[in-house]
Order: C-alpha cells, then sequence, then structure tokens
C-alpha cells in the first residue's frame, strides 16, 4: 500500500497559496505565492527602496512592469535586480540601495 | 511533416533551441501568431519576459486559471492557451531577447533571464522566421511630483493588481487620457481602494456612450457601456477636460493639484483644486515597444497618435534589410488593443506559414485582413479623440524632472535648448543626457521630443518620426553584463 499523500498534494485538494516571509533590511515581511517583491513591498507599506544618485530621492515602482529600471533592488545579495519582475521567494533576502549603477556590480 | 524532428533536436541541444519560427512576446498577437504558425505546421519557439502568456492584457498570478471572470477577452485566451499547449510550442517564459542577429537564412535571437535568481542563463535561438510582438507599455507626460514614490504607470498599477493582487494604494487619482484609464479605477474601486477622481484631458465625445458605432466595432461600444455602469456603481467621480497639474509630498506623494483645461489645452490659470491622496495613475495613452523592430532594421512611421511605429504590409510583413522573413502583430504596428493584436497575430503566423511553404486558408486571411482594417480605423478614430493636451508643458516648472533616470530636469533642457543652442532631440539628448539612463528613454522619449519641438519653436510642436526615431534606438533591448557581451565573441 502506498504512503498516504500529505494533504496538500492529494487529488482534488489543490495546494492552497501559503503565504511565507522574506526580509527587507533585516524586517519581516509577508508575501504570497506569485506576488512580485514589488509587490510585496508595497503591501507591506514600503514605497520606496533605493534613493537616486543625484539627488538622493526616494524611488519605488514606476512602470511596474519591467520598462524603467526604477525599481531596483538587491536580492539576496544580487544588485539591480527589477523588484516588479521579481517573483517573491520564501526566505529571499531584500535590501535597499543608493542606486543601480554607482558600483561596478554589473560588470562582475 | 517535419516538426517533430525539430523538436527532439532542440531538446537535445542544451543552449540552443532551433525551431521554424520564433515568436517574441506572449501577450495576445504574441500567442496568436504562435498558435496558427504551429497549427499550420511550423515548429514555434514562444519567448516572453513574463512567467506566464498573456502579455500585459491577460496578465495574472500563477493560481489563476488566466485573466479573471469578467475581465475581456477571457475565452479568447483559454483558447490560444490551450492551442499552445495541443501543438506543442516550446515556450521560453521568464527571458528576454537582448540582442537579434541575422544572417543569410536564419535569425540568431540571445535570450537573458528577465532577473538574475532565475536559471538557466543565458540561451540562444535559431530561427528562419521571425515574429515580433513586443506589446507597448504606458506613454507619460511629466508633472511636478510625478518622481514620488505613490506615483505610478496606470498599467503597473493594473499590473500589480492582475498579477499579485496587490492595492498600489488606498486613495487614488487617475489620471491622463483614454478609455485605458477606465479598467484601471474601476479594477481599483472593485479591490477596495477610493478613486478620488478620474481626470481625462479630453472631452472624448461620446466614446462612453458610443464608442464607434459608425465605426462597427459592437463589441468596443459594450465595453464602454460597461464601463460607464462601473463607473456609476463604484460612485467615481470622471471629469473630463480635466488633468493633474502637481503631486505633492516629500517622500512619499499626499495630495494632488488638479486643474481644468482650456480651450488651448492648457491648464486654467487659477481654477485648481488640491486633494489627498496616496496614489496617482498615470496613463497618456501607450508607447509601442520598437527596440526589436528597430534592431532588425524595420522601417517606421508616425501614427495618428504621435507614437513611432512600425510599418508593415497586408500580411504583417515588416520592411527590413536582408528581405522577408520578419512579421510584426499588435501595438508595434500601431497602438489598437488586444483585439485586434489577436487578429494581427493570427494574420502574421499564417502568413509565415505560407511563406515557408505550407498550406493556408487564403479566404481566413483575408477575413483577418478586413477585420483589422476596421480595428485600425478605430484605433485612428479613438487616437484622434485622445491626444496629449497640446498645452501641456504649462505645468512644469524649472526643477519638474522630465528624464527620471538621469535626473534630467524641464531647466535642464530649456538651458540646452535655449543657452547651447539644441535645435532638435537628438542634440537635446546629447547636451542635456536625457534618456541616457537605464531606461534607456523608454519612459522620457515622447516628452523629450515634445519638449524639444516646443523648445526649437516647431508650431505645432508635435514631433516627426525623424525626432522619435534617435529616441527609440537602443544598441541592445535590455541591460545585460559585459560577461554577456563578451560571450558573443566566443560563440562564433
Amino acid at each position: 500500500m502506498p504512503p498516504e499523500m500529505p494533504p496538500e498534494t492529494a487529488p482534488g485538494n489543490p495546494p492552497f497559496p501559503q503565504p511565507f516571509d522574506l526580509s527587507f533590511d533585516g524586517r519581516t515581511i509577508h508575501a504570497r505565492p506569485g506576488q512580485s517583491v514589488g509587490a510585496a513591498l508595497v503591501e507591506a507599506g514600503v514605497v520606496a527602496w533605493r534613493t537616486t544618485r543625484g539627488e538622493g530621492r526616494p524611488r519605488g515602482l514606476f512602470c511596474g512592469i519591467g520598462v524603467c529600471y526604477d525599481c531596483l533592488i538587491t536580492v539576496d545579495g544580487r544588485p539591480d535586480q527589477r523588484a516588479c519582475l521579481v517573483p517573491a521567494a520564501d526566505g529571499m533576502r531584500l535590501e535597499s540601495g543608493r542606486t543601480g549603477r554607482d558600483t561596478d556590480a554589473r560588470e562582475r | 511533416m517535419r516538426g517533430n524532428a525539430d523538436v527532439t533536436a532542440d531538446v537535445a541541444v542544451a543552449d540552443v533551441a532551433v525551431a521554424d519560427v520564433a515568436v517574441v512576446g506572449a501577450g495576445p498577437a504574441g500567442m496568436a501568431a504562435a498558435v496558427e504558425a504551429a497549427t499550420a505546421g511550423l515548429t514555434v519557439a514562444l519567448v516572453d519576459a513574463g512567467e506566464r502568456p498573456g502579455g500585459q492584457y491577460w496578465r495574472h498570478g500563477p493560481h489563476d486559471e488566466g485573466p479573471l471572470a469578467g475581465q475581456h477577452g477571457r475565452r479568447t485566451f483559454a483558447a490560444l492557451r490551450a492551442g499552445l499547449v495541443r501543438t506543442g510550442t516550446r515556450t521560453f517564459f521568464g527571458h528576454q531577447v537582448w540582442l537579434i542577429a541575422r544572417d543569410a537564412d536564419r535569425f540568431t535571437l540571445h535570450l537573458r533571464p528577465t532577473h538574475d535568481g532565475r536559471g538557466p542563463g543565458t540561451r540562444t535561438l535559431t530561427a528562419r522566421s521571425l515574429i515580433l510582438c513586443p506589446g507597448a507599455y504606458d506613454r507619460q507626460l511629466p508633472v511636478p511630483g510625478w518622481d514620488l514614490p505613490g506615483v505610478m504607470a496606470a498599467g503597473g498599477v493594473q499590473a500589480l493588481l492582475k498579477g499579485s493582487g496587490t492595492l498600489a494604494g488606498r486613495r487614488a487619482v487617475v489620471a491622463g487620457t483614454g478609455p485605458f484609464l477606465l479598467p484601471v479605477a474601476t479594477g481599483l474601486a472593485a479591490a477596495g481602494a477610493e478613486i478620488v477622481m478620474v481626470c481625462e484631458a479630453n472631452p472624448l465625445r461620446g466614446w462612453l456612450r458610443d464608442p464607434g458605432g459608425a465605426l462597427r466595432e459592437p463589441a468596443k461600444a459594450v465595453e464602454g457601456a460597461q464601463y460607464a455602469a462601473l463607473l456609476a456603481r463604484h460612485g467615481i467621480p470622471y471629469r473630463t477636460r480635466t488633468v493633474v497639474t502637481e503631486i505633492r509630498g516629500e517622500d512619499r506623494v499626499r495630495s494632488v493639484r488638479i486643474a481644468p483645461l482650456d480651450r488651448d489645452g492648457r491648464p486654467r490659470s487659477g481654477v485648481r483644486i488640491e486633494v489627498d491622496a496616496d496614489l496617482v495613475a498615470l496613463g497618456w495613452g501607450f508607447t509601442p515597444s520598437l527596440e526589436l523592430p528597430l534592431m532588425v532594421g524595420a522601417r517606421t512611421r508616425l501614427d495618428t497618435d504621435g507614437s513611432l511605429v512600425a510599418v508593415v504590409d497586408a500580411r504583417q510583413r515588416a520592411d527590413v534589410p536582408g528581405g522577408p522573413g520578419v512579421y510584426l502583430a499588435g501595438e508595434a504596428t500601431g497602438v489598437g488593443g488586444a483585439a485586434l493584436a489577436v487578429r494581427e497575430g493570427r494574420l502574421s503566423g499564417l502568413a509565415a506559414a505560407g511563406d515557408l511553404g505550407r498550406t493556408i486558408d487564403e479566404g481566413r486571411m483575408r477575413r483577418l485582413q478586413r477585420a483589422i482594417r476596421r480595428g485600425r480605423r478605430f484605433a485612428a478614430a479613438l487616437h484622434t479623440a485622445t491626444p496629449v493636451p497640446p498645452g501641456w508643458t504649462d505645468w512644469l516648472d524649472g526643477s519638474t524632472l522630465i528624464c527620471r533616470c538621469e535626473e534630467v530636469t524641464y531647466g535642464d533642457l530649456c538651458h540646452a535648448a535655449r543657452e547651447l543652442g539644441a535645435k532638435d532631440p537628438r542634440t537635446l539628448k546629447m547636451l542635456a543626457r536625457p534618456g541616457m539612463g537605464m531606461c534607456q528613454g523608454r519612459v522620457c522619449g515622447f516628452a523629450t521630443a515634445q519638449v524639444a519641438a516646443a523648445l526649437t519653436g516647431g508650431s505645432p510642436s508635435t514631433p516627426s518620426a525623424d525626432d522619435l526615431l534617435p529616441l527609440a534606438r537602443r544598441p541592445l533591448a535590455t541591460p545585460v553584463t559585459l560577461g554577456e557581451i563578451a560571450a558573443l565573441g566566443e560563440e562564433s
């Protein structure tokens, strides 16, 4: 007799997407599967996570679809990722930053 | 049928996939193109930056079957998605094409993951034909304070809602022009946000009531009536000939100043109200994504909405150096919406199959061509009804950012035009650097061309295709690492 299937994978009982945690500058925020990193931040009340190179102005989501590069964020140590496109994942580490491209990070 | 052999071959070679036709963009046009080409017997590779098919219009979350109930064209989406599965179309989701090269009889597409955390790294795709369906993004007019967090493109607000189930704010002003403001406002309201106001810059004479009965697009009339009903149900104030002239706040949006437009399309002085808001959704129509069409040398023209678009013939073929083989469908050929994009996508898929020797139904092609002409007439009427206000630069002040990436202000552009003698957008770009940042001018290109036309004395200040082209050309379609460029040399 095969082992009993765990309830979340049993046929006819599709897995209900469970919320999970990620961290933003050390603070815990919650996300649902399928949310982008940017969406999770906005739901947590965070609307800006970098400042501009020139005037030091706060920036977060603008175009929301990967066009404007305003929402750049460091994800698990990888800099300059578009928060609107990166799917949030359990345990992910997000870090705010000054701006994209003021380091040689992209040339690694 | 030689399709199966190709599919087997591209599974065997790890990072190089081979197909008869590569379709770039899996929105309404790209899905339709892929399904038609595959149904006609071609092997098809379908690439999209998103993780799922649907593009911006049919964006949905990973646990949704597709676009939500009530969303337009939902059944078409379901049929097309089933078509992709049925035909065994190979999909490359979560990847962006950053470079396309053409040699004698094939195209080589270089792909990179949309974000660095996603495997499996860069890939190469080769195909005999190319169908580009890159879609469009919101067109923007700068306004003081539009760089504040809490100000978003209308399409971005919609994307958050559709893709992540996330409300971008609780108290929203939706502003700009065009019918797209309506689903954004009603979508936000249905999800629980308060819509302080929808500011439509144009009078939209009768569009809601009868958006083109004379133009015979009955589906659009139904859509318009549905939105009118939704606005009423949610009690959303909808003001025409009204614009946002200033967005205020320190660290984020706190309030919005709103003014009526005068007959010349300038905000009436002294007649301004200020409302509290934590979200401003802005959209002034759409800008087609032309990076890839321009990369393959497609000829362009100025469309009725002032956008640079690619020229196609009656079978969706682009005019490119090196002969036929490139097809374009959807917004890249002129902003016209999802229904038209599906028709163009289908036609391009059939045309590509026909040109590669497959038997296709010519009668069906003619019916699609007629439907496309109908859709184009409707789109042109809508463009004419929703122009950018001619006096919009009146609401700029010297410190208003035009280029968000490089933080170039209206004052900087005025200085370059008046003191440094820049006479055209290209010179303005060289002297003041608008459009030279990470987004490569996607967001500010249209506005920069408009400002340049206004500052250099053009009246009416409408930029030409020649003005827009230098702001639309991008050597690479998306930023890449130096390592990825270096790897190109190693391959060849």
